[in-house]
């Protein structure tokens, strides 16, 4: 089980993080630096990035992050649905604080 | 991550560790090769239309599928177990207002258990970076024209979760066996990139 509770909850605005790692990642390119929503908890999980180098890591939430086209290629109507380690996230304060 | 089918070089270097492995006593002989037909084996998109036929006709296994699908897939005797590690299943219901498709960006992620072995078109580089930019533009060259009043949610299987889309039922169904509507279901449709 993750030793610390999950940092976001089903509902909160957030934001990916917008480093390019030098390894393996599972955020893909064109989710960085963009703006989403949780949707839901895709479990817990060790993160890919540190298992990719046999690094030891303890499971922490996965979310089902929801983003709109639009904030994602600037154009589009429809929604994409990435499965993001909360470490790849940010809270969204400007939308949170609305 | 490979994008073309030009793997002579990484198969060479793949069978050189092989070798090394074996000599140094850590690989049995052929042993990856036994654990990937194990993988392999039984998985059928037929799975995934037993599923799909199961949902169509039982109100209440389609709640519990759509709740917990992992969970679900055991009523009909299914599992995702089989991989490295076990996976979640999560299954997306498509209705008249949305329309779901997967794909996996990063790599190839696919449920192989229900779905058996990925298509090629799946795979490639053009619908990994297209259908996540532009699906309607995909899933009309697919042959799927949806109307524009359809919402398309695209799901990237980016970690430990795979996808099955749970399609509508085609009208004039009523009449059919449980054996005949799994038999209407499409590998593509349990992607998303079919209607059925």
């Amino acid at each position: 089980m993750p030793d610390h509770p999950d940092r976001f909850a089903p509902g909160d605005p957030v934001r990916t993080r917008i480093t390019d790692p030098p390894g393996h990642t599972r955020l893909p390119r064109y989710a960085r630096g963009a703006r989403g929503v949780i949707v839901s908890t895709a479990g817990h999980h060790p993160l890919a990035d540190e298992r990719a180098r046999g690094l030891p890591s303890a499971p922490r939430a996965v979310h089902h992050v929801r983003f709109a086209a639009r904030d994602l290629f600037g154009e589009g109507d429809h929604a994409v649905v990435v499965e993001l380690w909360e470490d790849y996230l940010e809270p969204d304060e400007e939308r949170s604080s609305r | 991550m490979s994008t073309t089918h030009d793997d002579a070089p990484l198969a060479a270097q793949v069978r050189h560790l092989e070798a090394v492995l074996e000599e140094r006593g850590w690989l049995a002989p052929g042993e990856i090769d036994e654990r990937l037909d194990a993988f392999a084996a039984g998985g059928s998109p037929a799975h995934g239309a037993a599923i799909v036929a199961r949902a169509w006709i039982d109100p209440d296994f389609r709640a519990r599928l759509l709740a917990d699908a992992s969970a679900a897939i055991g009523e009909l005797g299914f599992s995702m177990g089989g991989a490295l590690q076990e996976q979640e299943l999560i299954v997306v219901a498509n209705d008249a207002d949305e329309h779901h498709v997967v794909v996996c960006t990063l790599c190839s992620c696919y449920p192989i258990a229900l779905l058996g072995p990925s298509p090629s078109w799946y795979k490639s580089e053009a619908y990994r970076s297209r259908v996540v930019r532009d699906p309607r533009g995909v899933l009309g060259e697919l042959g799927l024209e949806l109307p524009a009043s359809t919402r398309i949610t695209v799901w990237d299987a980016s970690a430990e979760s795979r996808y099955l889309v749970l399609p509508r039922r085609p009208e004039g169904t009523d009449d059919l066996t449980e054996a005949e509507l799994a038999g209407l279901v499409t590998r593509k449709g349990l992607i998303g990139t079919a209607a059925v």
